[in-house]
């Protein structure tokens, strides 16, 4: 009877969701992205070259792998994502990503708001009875859904390709970790997604909304740590003592950590990389007498924890400043 | 005994320095078609927008059916449907899938959704062109399709802010038509804004004046015309052979108030209503009478004055 009674609770939770204007915003913007020209065009480039860095990855693998001790654990499959082609000529997939999937969330979020005021729809949604944050959030989610997806798709080939071609089966550790990875994948575009809705809430043309997002990528992929590396060395000395220099490198990457990208690249290093054990500079007293050995992935995610707190906190701040300026903003036509 | 319905209590909106809406006092009844007449800039929008909630007043209170849209909007909107001066529409969505989105976001179920978008479509004689892109509408479409829009979430009261704007002719009398069927049919209380006396005047029952943010004259027809008028005076308009003659003879008259000449006429504004008393006099003092008849004004001069800048008819002649 409780059972019965707990199955029918369940179903009714469904059916209310299923029905919910919320999820009916959401549905609309995931067929909206992907019946676009501009989301279907970003798919076959990225589809494109990661193919690409597959094709470089596989061509460099056997390489690699004579390189290896035997007694160490191969993470092969980890490695076809990291590695690039042969002399570098092709860049590997986590560079891909790292590049291209902040391109992918702005491309996807630039226009969100803007484009519904100066269509008009705003209005016509506005006057529906809908709280006012549902057209923000079902916007973010609506594009995280089909940013997960594409991730997925795009991980999961890579993974079985090289499956296919290389013929070792994948450890455990291995494949939870490519999932794990492609979680991080999907936060680090979410980010840039979040943030790109925001912009297209500040501005109220998609134009300068897109480039002001581009400008914040590119200045976060280049200019930052150009940045950093200014500021930090122009305030010390420059002959160091070895404590200094440890502030130094603390200081520079307390300030790196500002940005996400650095803070990908350091999620991504741990990741794929097992035998990563710290983050920070080590110095030889520390070294001493380990045990050169892999790490768990729960003791690779207890490192790089703070890193994806950092980036969930960057969403959140993304999220806060287009709450405040929406529900406060007037909606008129 | 009607209820009110719209409600609003010494309303004001300003925007920085300028005032939108100033101290506006409103009460619209259950199956009323309220037409709100200003020019543009008025503070229509405005009004319409607190009404919705969509803005919130400065100072003052509105009330819908006894809720607040500036505290329970999303209640509100549950009652009233709003057809905006330009619809906007998903432009890669069909007329039917904008309309079902609506109807999906009122909460209704997608076979619901499916059957009231057919059925709407149908009413506002969209029906060949339900599977088209509404991006290839035509702006006459594009607004039959808004009122299906506004209709489908079944509103009992129905805002309209300029919905006549940019249709033909033949479209505008269908669709005030369409308005007025459906007062009568469903009592669904309406309040529209214009800057079309003409329309307005059609269908309204009530009609409030609103000039600067201000509801100056309000009321049906007649007694509009009647608060607009200074209820005392009637104006007439002669012509004769010699009007610089006739004007000097008229203004002995004691209650003549006031006379001009205008466009080979002498304009008379006379205390009473005349029984002959003007003609006799001008035919006794020898001129000739051609012409003498009275003067009435429209709401089209009553509304041409407001928007010239406001005051009392009668003082045009002085």
């Amino acid at each position: 009877m409780e059972k019965r009674l707990n199955k029918e609770k369940w179903q009714n939770m469904i059916q209310q969701f299923a029905t919910s204007p919320f999820w009916v915003l959401v549905q609309k913007e995931i067929r909206d992205h992907v019946k676009s020209v501009r989301f279907n065009i970003l798919l076959v480039i990225i589809l494109l070259t990661c193919v690409g860095s597959l094709y470089a990855a596989l061509s460099s693998v056997k390489e690699l792998a004579n390189q290896i001790d035997t007694s160490e654990q191969l993470m092969i499959y980890l490695r076809m994502f990291a590695i690039s082609g042969e002399g570098g000529t092709l860049p590997s997939f986590i560079t891909f990503m790292t590049l291209l999937g902040p391109l992918l969330g702005i491309a996807m979020g630039f226009d969100a708001i803007n484009s519904e005021k100066n269509n008009r729809t705003i209005l016509r949604i506005m006057s529906q009875p809908i709280p006012r944050d549902y057209l923000i959030l079902s916007k973010f989610v609506g594009g995280l859904f089909v940013i997960a997806y594409f991730v997925f798709i795009l991980g999961m080939l890579i993974f079985s390709l090289s499956l296919l071609i290389i013929g070792l089966p994948p450890t455990f550790e291995e494949f939870t970790r490519i999932i794990v990875y492609l979680f991080m994948i999907i936060l680090y575009v979410g980010f840039w997604l979040a943030l790109s809705i925001t912009l297209s809430i500040l501005f109220k043309q998609a134009a300068t909304s897109a480039l002001s997002g581009i400008a914040v990528w590119l200045f976060f992929s280049v200019f930052y740590s150009i940045l950093v590396n200014l500021l930090v060395t122009t305030s010390m000395p420059d002959d160091l003592l070895a404590t200094d220099q440890m502030a130094q490198h603390e200081r520079m990457a307390m300030l790196l950590r500002l940005s996400p990208n650095y803070l990908f690249s350091e999620i991504t290093t741990v990741l794929l990389n097992p035998s990563y054990r710290t983050l920070g500079p080590v110095t030889f007293d520390q070294i001493s007498g380990t045990i050169p050995s892999i790490l768990d992935l729960s003791q690779s995610l207890t490192i790089i924890w703070p890193q994806v707190v950092g980036m969930l906190a960057l969403c959140f701040v993304c999220f806060l400043i287009s709450y405040t300026i929406f529900m406060r903003q007037e909606i008129r036509s | 005994m009607a209820k009110s319905v719209i409600q609003l209590t010494n309303v004001v909106k300003k925007y920085k320095e300028v005032t939108a809406v100033d101290h506006l006092n409103l009460t619209i009844k259950k199956g009323e078609i309220y037409g709100l007449l200003g020019p543009n800039g008025a503070g229509k929008s405005t009004t319409i927008f607190m009404l919705l909630g969509l803005t919130e007043p400065t100072e003052g209170e509105l009330f819908i059916e006894g809720t607040s849209p500036t505290i329970k909007p999303i209640e509100v909107k549950k009652k009233v449907g709003f057809l905006p001066d330009h619809v906007g529409v998903y432009e890669n969505l069909s007329g039917k899938e904008n309309l079902m989105l609506t109807a999906r976001l009122n909460g209704f179920s997608s076979r619901e959704a499916n059957e009231k978008a057919d059925q709407l479509l149908e009413q506002v004689g969209l029906a060949e062109a339900k599977h088209k892109k509404a991006g290839k509408y035509s702006r006459g479409m594009k607004q039959r399709l808004g009122l299906a829009d506004t209709l489908i979430k079944e509103p009992s009261i129905i805002i309209m802010d300029e919905p006549t704007l940019g249709i033909d002719p033949q479209g505008i009398i269908d669709f005030l038509n369409m308005i007025k069927t459906l007062r009568d049919e469903h009592q669904m209380t309406i309040l529209l804004s214009s800057h079309h006396l003409h329309h307005v005047q059609q269908i309204c029952d009530r009609v409030g004046i609103f000039v600067k943010g201000r509801l100056l004259a309000e009321g049906d027809l007649s007694t509009l015309q009647e608060q607009l008028l200074d209820d005392h005076s009637y104006v007439y308009e002669i012509e004769t052979n010699r009007n610089e003659d006739v004007r000097k003879v008229l203004e002995a008259l004691p209650h003549i108030q006031a006379t001009r000449l205008h466009d080979g006429m002498i304009e008379v504004k006379s205390r009473k209503k005349d029984n002959g008393d003007i003609a006799k006099q001008i035919i006794e003092k020898g001129y000739q009478l051609f012409s003498i008849r009275p003067v009435f004004y429209g709401l089209d001069d009553i509304y041409q004055q407001y928007f010239q800048g406001g005051g009392t008819l009668g003082e045009t002649i002085k």
